[in-house]
């Protein structure tokens, strides 16, 4: 029912911080966007400007064409969720859901159905007359949930809902959010988190924001496989993925890559001619990795130092210089007795990513842009 | 011997006093009275352990019945005395009080006080929290709002003396007549009225004292809690009166408290600006009048002033207990 157009957006607090810059985002009706960066980033920010309690310092956001840049807060149609719930602690449960109701000078018929309808969609309904303090988390987090689905809005903001909660609660919130989500397919929200796994498995589609603006967007799995950076590459996936230094040696549709110790890479990221010799960083997931046979091409050889048994994946941390960050590999199975073992590791051509300067040669110029970036 | 040793002479009796009770009466408690040596070790220790907290609360009880009980039984007893304090005269006092018509004034105009000055220091003092916290300028007018608090309150009565002066020189009331060709008045006799002139200035007094607690709790207000109304489509009247207000409560109640205790002990300010003429007597000041005169009509006030003050004070308890 909604969608939203960021057209250069920024923000600069106090005429000097300049926090965000140069934004650019369109989102379609019923996605879900989830925003991740680093701490830091202007997340918060971003999502508050949408909602209309930080005002915008620069560029245009429209919603359903119109730009609201000037809008109040309760006009723009949003309804948000804060991270520490901000429910009124003097208001019942009953309260809090029909307060927007009551300001708006509904019948009072109409906010009982409403409160009702909701309360039943988030199982709340033992809990109306109770005050916020004699809720549990996840409880109190359901309610802050149901108060925006009261005022049915058309965009709902999401600023991390769930890092108050804990692991389990976490994951069945999630499933809820999930669920909630499919029974309004097209309502607009925009979530924002520093779970991989919620981006993940929420996303329609993930921002990556850092360094002030947007450093890539495309569905969870366009980021997983084909990230357009070192930055976006590390950020998205855990562990981080592992990035070696090498030398273009082969060109064409596949690439080879020399790296140090003999090691040998091959990828499906395309080269030309002009590459050939290229200083690129060559990048493998953890979860990619393999232990390579004898006499197979290897692009990494090194010493196992530590292995953490996970249960049904066993991650091996290989010696490293002072410093960098160790090679990692997730291997599936238990592996605990690999410590201080010589391994090679290899892997398949369609997972080795390669990037040069930073940004990956996938995203070059001449390569095609990725649809939605 | 100097004031400065016989202050740390004193410390030290005071302190080592102390130390020295605590110690001997537990040492006395467990080796003479109930020694967990003989053959019921295990009763005598129980025993001990009930009896000892009152043995360490024992100065504090004493200190308190010496100082707050005594005074209060004693001056009920004094107040069924006559005025030189040796004739009997049981409830005479409160008798000829009840049919004195000073008396009856100087309660209907205590019940004034107490309903209109802590209910009108606490709103102005709650709005001017409120609408000073954004201004730039905010901390300066909060600054010279606040400052009244700390004049006496003869000082302040011989400002307000001034402000109601009649002389259209002096008094600014009678100069903004005086300005539109009314003849000057004096505001302190008008009959009924001139009390709520008088109360003014304890209004202007505690406002300060109201604000500075008020604008603290007013911060203490989760931000998103004022954003979420924000979102909720709540304009500023709503925020502050639907979220801001009934989340500091009890800063609120506290506040209205206070100032009806301090209220309810005021005697300088009518003394001061009408010496209790004009119907404007209050019970302290009413007091006053009878007090180093006749003591056990005096006593006898004070003690309708503790039953007035009385169930505030139990309310008050009420509400900071259910609060903990
Ligand atoms: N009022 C302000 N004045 C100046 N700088 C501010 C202000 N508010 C936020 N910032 C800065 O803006 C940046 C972005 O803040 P924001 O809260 O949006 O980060 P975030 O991405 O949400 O971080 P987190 O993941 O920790 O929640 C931060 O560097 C912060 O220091
Ligand atoms: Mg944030």
């Amino acid at each position: 029912m909604a969608t939203l157009k960021l057209t250069d957006v920024g923000k600069t607090y106090g005429g000097t911080v300049e926090v965000l810059k140069h934004i650019n985002l369109d989102i379609k009706e019923g996605e879900l966007i989830v925003f991740v960066g680093p701490s830091g980033c202007g997340k918060s920010t971003l999502l508050r400007m949408i909602a209309g309690l930080e005002k915008i310092s620069a560029g245009t956001l429209e919603i359903d064409g119109d730009v609201v840049n000037d809008v109040p807060p309760a006009q723009r149609g949003i309804a948000m969720v804060f991270q520490s719930y901000a429910l009124y602690p003097h208001m019942t449960v009953r309260e809090n859901m029909s307060f927007a109701l009551k300001i708006a000078k509904q019948s009072k018929d109409e906010i009982d159905a409403a409160v009702d309808r909701a309360a039943k969609m988030l199982q709340l309904e033992d809990y109306l007359d109770r005050l916020p303090k004699a809720l549990s988390g996840g409880q109190r987090q359901r309610v802050a949930i149901g108060r925006s689905i009261v005022r049915d809005p058309k965009v709902y903001l999401f600023d991390e809902p769930l890092s108050n909660l804990d692991a389990a609660l976490r994951v069945a919130t999630r499933i809820e959010i999930a669920q909630l989500k499919e029974k309004m397919p097209e309502r607009t929200m925009i979530y924002v988190t520093h779970d991989q796994v919620e981006a993940m498995t929420l996303a329609t589609r993930i921002v990556v924001l850092a360094n002030k603006g947007v450093a890539q967007v495309g569905t969870p799995l366009e980021l997983y496989e084909r990230p357009n950076s070192e930055f976006v590459a590390q950020f998205i996936g855990s562990p981080s993925m592992n990035l070696l230094k090498g030398e273009v040696v082969s060109t064409g549709a596949q690439t080879r890559v020399h790296l140090g110790n003999d090691g040998v890479a091959f990828s499906d990221y395309p080269t030309t001619e002009a590459d050939q010799g290229l200083q690129v960083k060559v990048g493998v997931r953890p979860e990619d990795c393999r232990i390579a046979k004898d006499g197979d091409f290897y692009f990494y050889e090194g010493k196992v130092d530590i292995t953490e048994a996970l249960g049904e994946v066993t991650l091996l941390y290989f010696e490293a210089e002072m410093g960098q960050d160790p090679v990692i590999a997730k291997l599936p199975g238990v592996h605990s007795n690999m410590r201080g073992q010589t391994v090679r590791l290899t892997t398949e051509s369609d997972k080795v990513h390669l990037f040069a300067d930073g940004v990956s040669l996938h995203y070059r110029e001449g390569t095609p842009e990725p649809e939605n970036a | 011997m100097s004031p400065i040793i016989q202050g740390i002479l004193t410390i030290i009796i005071g302190v080592g006093g102390c130390i020295t009770y605590f110690y001997a009466s537990n040492w006395v408690l467990d080796h003479l009275i109930f020694p967990a040596r003989t053959d019921d070790r295990g009763r005598n220790i129980n025993r001990a352990t009930m009896v000892r907290p009152w043995l360490f609360l024992f100065p504090a009880i004493f200190a308190l019945g010496l100082y707050l009980v005594y005074p209060v039984v004693g001056s009920f007893y004094r107040s069924l005395f006559n005025r030189s304090g040796e004739e009997f005269i049981g409830l005479g006092n409160y008798y000829y009080l009840f049919a004195e018509d000073g008396f009856r004034v100087a309660v209907f105009n205590n019940f004034l006080w107490i309903l209109f000055v802590p209910a009108a220091a606490t709103f102005f003092g709650l709005i001017i929290a409120e609408l000073t916290d954004k201004l730039s300028w905010g901390n300066l007018a909060k600054s010279l709002i606040f400052m009244p608090m700390a004049i006496s309150f003869v000082g302040a009565s011989l400002i307000w003396k001034f402000v109601y002066a009649n002389d259209p020189d002096i008094g600014i009331i009678n100069a903004v007549r005086d300005s539109m060709g009314l003849s000057p008045i004096d505001v302190l006799q008008i009959p009924f009225w001139n009390n709520f002139f008088i109360m003014f200035i304890m209004v202007w007094m505690q406002t300060g004292f109201a604000m500075v607690i008020l604008s603290a709790a007013l911060r203490g207000i989760p931000e998103e809690t004022v954003e979420a109304s924000i979102l909720d489509g709540a304009n500023p009247f709503q925020i502050f009166f639907r979220i801001k207000v009934p989340q500091i409560r009890s800063t609120i109640i506290v506040v209205w408290t206070t100032i009806t205790f301090l209220t309810l002990k005021i005697f300088d300010i009518v003394y001061t600006m009408t010496g209790g003429n004009f119907d404007t007597e209050i019970l302290p000041s009413y007091m006053m009048d009878y007090m180093f005169r006749d003591d056990g009509r005096a006593t006898a006030v004070a003690f309708v002033i503790m039953l007035i003050v009385l169930p505030v004070m139990i309310w008050n308890i009420r509400q900071a207990q259910r609060e903990a």
